[in-house]
């Protein structure tokens, strides 16, 4: 699985009309105040929606390939993914403000005491 | 057998509440493929109730491949259906015939209280489990093989009682609404494990104890449960049971 910028922009532009639909056509039979599994679901998909964009946008943010985050941009010669260290050695908190508005992104940086982060190699 | 589609008529137990009056509901169902699940047949089901603006049959699920114990119904009055040694979710409708008419009902017993439709609670069977279904010795790191000897035929009977899946038809099957098939098969499950072993005795009479206290019945040999058990677990390990009990009450620790 890659992805790449203009996917990963497409998606972007593409979520928040999902979401729109989602919450204008969504029929959700019975009421609150008891057992309501189809409500229970409802509610999955509405977190799965808030969650895809944000993922979509920590994906754009990190233009380095790491883990299984593979972005096409960045590959070594031989197609390898091609970590970032000096731009990327950090994790990322985004925060919610509210759906449509966007997050905000906090970042706190990973020191490595003992060993030093390297690029993978399968050879 | 090539796949075809069949029109049934499902009866099914409504019921909003554990306090509110419950009935069968009615619905027909056409275009069922018998390749679907007993499951997948109450999705189509649900679907088809949500289009027409009414409440969707409440039914409890998981894993869909028999292992979780999630899934139950009792199915013209047989726990998990017609097919033995079979979770719900793992019967087909190729099992059914066109025009057939099934009812289905949740797995009733006092001990499991009625959440709604077929949604029973059976947290009953967590407290059994609380109360003495574990091993808490430090039984240390991972030995080196064959360094602890368990006898091949302990083993096999240890396994079999591990696989209950803790569903409850034995429960439902069972006219004195018992427990008995899911407790012994995890007292039998660790008795016949060494690291089981050092607490068998407090294990055998706090889960009885835990079962007793529950509400659920007694055996009485009917053997209804083994018949429905998903994982096909016999009442041998009912007589285990019955033994660490006995042995436990009467020596002690
Ligand atoms: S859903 Fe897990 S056993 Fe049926």
């Amino acid at each position: 699985m890659a992805r790449n910028k203009d996917g990963l922009t497409k998606a972007l532009a593409e979520i928040p009309a999902i979401r729109e639909e989602f919450y204008a056509n969504v029929y959700i039979p019975g009421t609150g105040q008891e057992l309501n599994q189809s409500l229970e679901r409802a509610g999955r998909v509405a977190d799965f929606l808030e969650f895809a964009e944000v993922m979509v946008l920590d994906a754009l943010e990190r233009k380095e390939s790491c883990g299984c985050h593979l972005r096409e941009e960045s590959q070594t010669e031989e197609h390898e993914a091609k970590r970032d260290d000096v731009h990327y050695s950090h994790v990322t908190v985004w925060e919610h403000r509210g759906v449509g508005q966007p997050p905000l992104l906090h970042q706190e940086p990973l020191e490595f005491e003992a060993v030093t982060p390297s690029q993978r190699s399968y050879k | 057998m090539a796949a075809k589609n069949i029109s049934i008529t499902v009866k099914i137990w409504r019921q909003a509440n554990e306090t509110a009056k419950g009935c069968l509901g009615t619905y027909a169902l056409k275009e069922i493929s018998t390749d679907m699940s007993f499951l997948e047949m109450l999705d189509v089901l649900n679907e088809q109730l949500t289009l027409e603006g009414k409440e969707p049959v409440v039914f409890d699920h998981d894993c869909r491949e028999g292992i979780c114990g999630t899934c139950g119904a009792v199915v013209d009055g047989i726990a998990h259906g017609p097919e033995q040694g079979t979770t719900l979710c793992q019967l087909h409708m190729r099992h059914f015939k066109d025009g057939q008419v099934i009812c289905i009902e949740p797995f009733r017993a006092k001990a499991f209280p009625l959440v709604r439709d077929l949604m029973v609670d059976r947290s009953a069977f967590d407290r059994i489990i609380q109360a003495g279904g574990f091993v808490s010795i430090n039984a240390g790191s991972a030995p080196d093989a064959n360094t602890v000897a368990v006898p091949q035929q302990q083993a096999e009977q240890a396994m079999d009682a591990a696989a209950c899946i803790g569903c409850g038809a034995c429960v439902a099957s069972c006219p004195n609404a018992a427990a008995m098939l899911f407790t012994s098969a995890k007292i039998s499950q660790l008795a016949l494990m060494p690291q089981g072993r050092p607490e068998r005795k407090r294990r055998a009479l706090s889960m009885v104890a835990a079962m007793d206290e529950e509400g659920f019945g007694n055996c009485s040999n009917h053997r209804e449960c083994e018949q429905v058990c998903p994982k096909k677990i016999s009442i041998r390990h009912i007589a285990r049971m019955n033994r660490e009990y006995l042995a436990a009450a009467l020596f002690g620790e």
